[in-house]
């Protein structure tokens, strides 16, 4: 965006044009949040109220009540805002701010296709994991500041949730990681294009525990339904949040159904295909050949060609517009998933989530991670190459010690995502990296 | 009547306690003195062949006319029954036991009249000691607790006794 | 070397210790079933305490007893169980009927099994479903409620009332069913035969379900009896007593040729009654018993709940063919300045919350001298306080559920 700019107004790498840049993305990434969260508070409503058996809203905005939200969001923004006596009255305003923000900023690094990203980060998985991490301090001080014994139990109980499912949301999230050989989300998605069965998710069997166990991890994580522990409202009332009214209220939901369509969307790319279809429509139509996907030759943009049309390259916009409708899909399945299942289960008992996570999710994460691994290492057939459809070139393993035969234009290919500043010496490693490296399909006999 | 043996073996056992039986009730009902009915209730909950293991209901009843005519015209002097309602699961038979006792103890008026405690023969008369003691003031001698449960704590006076007056005003809602 | 203050392990102990905090759950809680509140001591997520405080509902229908007529107190019956209003009018109107010994002609027997057995479903559905709210699932709470609500449409065909029904009264009941009410009802029971194994996978058979209620507040038939515990929650402890088969004759008579079985499960065994019931020439066969569930625990008392609908079931659909094959009189209510003999009575009938007992005293005059109302459900939450004790927080909705408490029928 930034080049964009520069180029528009014919600036040298202006501030001004980076400043640009991120406002746009910001204000792009702003709808995503609340518009999101605006349709999926109405998914619920309609969802559960289809999986109940009653109709849901139904007349709000004409058909279907698709504006019930809004007027909902009118109404809380109308109610008076209280804070309790007891409370500690800075922190507990804060406290949903922290909650938005933290799932706001996961949006950053999260590709929704090839080169639409926030910012382009090379470590984006750790990165979005990390971001996300941090709501659970929005629970934690509103449970604290609310001075509610309700609010602070519905702290200690996320605290002790979100904490420990993280240690197997990361051992699952290391698997695709492992196995692409970069924690570039860009890369990792690229590498899955393709037909389905190119997805990660059927790489082997242990990826497709894996990315079970993270959906699962996932949902707990963020809180929701039978681990929605933090705000369950048959026991806490209403946890962390009893005593907020108002916007402040609806910020932690805001912050929770987009902190649901980050992992969804994550889950996708991780182990989906990301914004690869499972059919590559892109590439049918020959909008963009699978090969130019990441080639840094291959922009939308292109300053170099000199003349606004005809620098604009339509076909990679169109093809990144259906990357960006396959993310956006895949990802509203995920929260689709994760409604049906609030729905449909009674709550955990917190000891019950524990055990759950370190009896069950960390060994089974640990398996998958292990047993991934073996995969790799011992070269064994995937889903791709036991159907014999056709690999791509990107779906590569690091791990792989042969001699490399067509590394150099797939290293050059991996290495171009990097767009940080300082990514001089991480395209240096990487082409090291990739110097080694070995298209597992060429190996296999398999066809580019 | 199936409860005639039990007349029998209470009267052997409790003698002078046994002060009336009525097979004729409705509900046979069996009369003891308040000394012998922890007593009573222990031989009946264990005794083998009758075993009156539910504690169903205690009630209060309160017999008092407030109109002195209609006072006049009845056979009883003014007084109180505790009424006990005993089953038992393992023979289904039914028994009633009362106990009579003065509307107030040695007739000072406020001061409530005492009875045995049997919550520590049937753990649910403890409840239902505490709702007697609550609506129709009998004091349950040796209750764990005997406290107020339906009415609040600071409630005056005690509903279901006949003289019963609703307060004038219970903090500052007014009740009359 | 003198041991600094930090290394006496008492003062590391007083350092790490918690502190027990005193938590008051209601009587505005989502899970309290109304206006109970439960004053709870916990040391972190470990309740070690539970105190029930009860009274907020409180409006001394006893006393209001003592200023009416017999008839005139039917709707204050309504008001104690309201989610059983149908079973609180038979108990109360079979009382009054022993006091004057009056005998119902048999049309009336089978209506008041009839409209008494639909109540005990209607109830049930209740319970199951708010039960499953206790445990955090929404969504059995409106399958029941939609059950539930085509029986209100056919009570409110009956009576008019869809809560408060005041229908079967001292004498008979105030009104014959309706033309076609029977057709109806037949109808709905062979579209509620099929949701029952609906409510069951949803519910009892759940692993999430299983693992929050098996083995939960387990009550032996020693302590439920000791604390007057009846109904489902007695039969849930293993103990086979159910007044339709062991109450009184009054009461049994009006079951007389009906074929049902007592939902209870043998304390040998373990396993309950065989499923002898079919509908389309399948046995309803229940559901199995997980393994983790031991008998007395919270999962058998909502699994008893859960079959009973099914004997209550038979028995309307017994009941109803009864009903057409009798004619004559529906019953008819007696006076409502009846006057009340010099004598007193009590009887328990098997309301679907255990064993509500209404009890008389009359002095001659239309106005009863006492009444009192013998709560089901108040003798069951009297437990609460024993089985909560050393628990986790998150097992107290489950508990309490699964007792079933109305609060209008503990507070009277």
């Amino acid at each position: 965006m930034a080049e964009f700019v520069d180029y528009i107004l014919n600036l040298d790498d202006s501030w001004f044009s980076y400043l640009v840049g991120a406002l746009v993305a910001a204000v792009l990434i702003l709808h995503v949040v609340a518009v999101g969260a605006l349709l999926f508070i109405w998914m619920e409503r309609k969802i559960s109220g289809r999986i109940q058996d009653r109709l849901g809203p139904t007349r709000v905005g004409g058909k279907f009540g698709w504006l019930q939200t809004l007027a909902d969001g009118i109404k809380l923004i109308a109610k008076e805002d209280l804070t309790p006596d007891l409370a500690d009255k800075f922190l507990f305003k804060i406290a949903p701010y922290v909650g938005l923000a933290a799932s706001y900023a996961a949006f950053i690094a999260l590709p929704f296709a090839d080169g639409v990203v926030g910012q382009h980060v090379n470590t984006a998985v750790f990165f979005v994991l990390a971001v996300l991490g941090l709501e659970v301090f929005s629970v934690i001080l509103a449970g604290y500041a609310s001075g509610s014994k309700w609010s602070l139990f519905g702290a200690m109980r996320e605290a002790a949730q979100v904490v420990s499912y993280e240690v197997p949301l990361g051992m699952c999230v290391v698997v695709p990681v492992l196995i692409c050989g970069t924690m570039n989300l860009t890369t990792i998605a690229n590498m899955q294009a393709g037909y389905f069965t190119n997805w990660l998710v059927f790489n082997d069997p242990f990826t497709f525990l894996t990315a079970i166990i993270y959906f699962t991890c996932a949902t707990a994580g963020v809180n929701r339904a039978p681990f929605d522990l933090a705000e369950a409202e048959s026991e806490l009332v209403a946890g962390f949040h009893t005593e907020y009214s108002g916007l402040r209220w609806s910020l932690f939901f805001m912050a929770e159904y987009s902190s649901m369509f980050v992992v969804s969307a994550l889950a996708s790319i991780l182990f989906f295909g990301g914004p690869h279809g499972p059919i590559p429509i892109a590439d049918i139509l020959s909008f963009l050949s699978i090969d130019q996907l990441g080639n840094p030759d291959v922009q939308a943009f292109d300053e170099t060609a000199g003349g606004f049309f005809s620098s604009v390259n339509l076909q990679v916009i169109i093809a990144r517009l259906l990357g960006v409708g396959n993310l956006l899909f895949k990802g509203i399945i995920g929260v689709t998933v994760m409604m049906w299942i609030r729905w449909t289960f009674p709550r955990l008992r917190i000891d019950q989530v524990m055990t759950m996570c370190l009896k069950y999710c960390v060994p089974l994460a640990a398996v998958g991670f292990l047993g991934a691994t073996a995969w790799q290492a011992l070269d064994l057939p995937t889903a791709n190459s036991l159907l014999g459809s056709p690999r791509y070139h990107h779906h590569e393993l690091w791990t792989h010690g042969l001699e490399h035969q067509q590394g150099s234009e797939n290293a050059s290919s991996e290495a171009s995502d990097d767009e940080t500043p300082h990514a001089e010496d991480k395209t240096v490693k990487a082409d090291e990296v990739f110097a080694n490296t070995v298209p597992v399909s060429v190996v296999k006999g398999g066809e580019r | 009547m199936s409860e005639i043996p039990l007349v029998t073996e209470l009267r052997s056992r409790f003698g002078e306690g046994i002060i009336d039986v009525n097979l004729e009730a409705i509900d046979e009902w069996v009369e003891v003195t308040p000394d012998v009915l922890v007593g009573v209730c222990e031989f009946l909950k264990e005794a083998e062949g009758f075993r009156f293991d539910m504690c169903n209901s205690i009630t209060v009843v309160d017999y008092l006319h407030t109109d002195p005519k209609k006072a006049a015209k009845v056979d009883w002097e003014p007084h109180m029954e505790v009424v006990y309602h005993l089953s038992s699961i393992a023979t289904k038979m039914t028994l009633v036991l009362k106990v009579k006792i003065p509307r107030w103890k040695n007739g000072v008026e406020g001061e409530l009249p005492g009875v045995p405690s049997v919550s520590g023969v049937w753990s649910t008369a403890d409840w239902h000691e505490r709702e007697a003691y609550d609506l129709s003031g009998v004091n349950f001698l040796g209750h764990p607790q005997l406290k107020r449960i339906l009415c609040p704590d600071d409630w005056e006076g005690h509903p279901l006794r006949k003289d019963y007056e609703q307060p004038l005003e219970y903090h500052g809602i007014r009740g009359r | 070397m003198a041991t600094s203050k930090i290394d006496d392990p008492r003062v590391i102990e007083f350092d790490v210790r918690t502190d027990e905090m005193l938590i008051n759950m209601g009587p505005q809680h989502p899970s309290t079933h109304g206006v109970l509140r439960l004053v709870l001591r916990t040391d972190g997520e470990v309740v070690s305490d539970v105190e029930p405080h009860l009274g907020y509902l409180h409006r001394c229908a006893e006393k209001i007893g003592e200023n009416l007529t017999a008839r005139q107190w039917v709707p204050y019956t309504d008001r104690m169980d309201y989610l059983a209003a149908m079973n609180m009018n038979l108990g109360w109107s079979l009382v009054i009927e022993k006091m004057l010994d009056h005998d119902l002609p048999e049309r009336a027997r089978h209506l008041r099994v009839i409209i008494s057995e639909m109540g005990r479903i209607a109830s049930h559905l209740v319970a199951m479903g708010t039960y499953g709210l206790d445990l955090g699932s929404f969504t059995p709470f409106l399958y029941g409620f939609r059950e539930r609500e085509k029986i209100l449409n056919l009570f409110e065909e009956a009576c008019g009332a869809r809560l408060t029904y005041s229908y079967l009264t001292p004498g008979g009941a105030t009104a014959d069913l309706p033309a076609g009410w029977t057709d109806k009802c037949l109808q709905f029971l062979a579209e509620f035969k099929e949701v029952i194994p609906e409510l069951h996978t949803l519910l009892t058979t759940n692993t999430i379900f299983v693992s929050r209620t098996a083995g939960i507040g387990v009550m032996p038939a020693r302590m439920a009896i000791d604390y007057g515990c009846t109904g489902p929650v007695l039969r849930g402890s293993g103990v086979y007593h159910d007044l339709r088969f062991h109450g009184e004759e009054r009461y049994t008579e009006m079951y007389d040729g009906y074929v049902f079985d007592v939902i209870c499960a043998d304390p040998e065994t373990g396993l309950y009654p065989e499923s002898n019931y079919e509908f389309h020439g399948d046995s309803l066969d229940y559901p199995e018993i997980p393994r983790q569930a031991v008998l007395g625990d919270c999962w058998h008392r909502f699994y008893v709940r859960m079959l009973e609908v099914v004997q209550s079931v038979r028995l309307v659909e017994q009941a109803i063919e009864k009903y057409e094959a009798t004619s004559g009189d529906w019953g008819t209510p007696i006076k409502l300045t009846q006057k009340l003999p010099a004598k007193e009575a009590y009887m328990e009938t098997e309301a679907p919350r255990g064993q509500m007992g209404f009890y008389v005293v009359g002095n001659g005059d239309a106005i009863p001298w006492r009444v009192r109302a013998r709560s089901s459900s108040f003798c069951n939450l009297s437990v609460t306080a024993p089985l909560c004790q050393g628990i986790l927080l998150a097992d107290i909705p489950a508990i309490v559920g699964s007792l079933d408490v109305v609060m209008g029928e503990i507070d009277r």
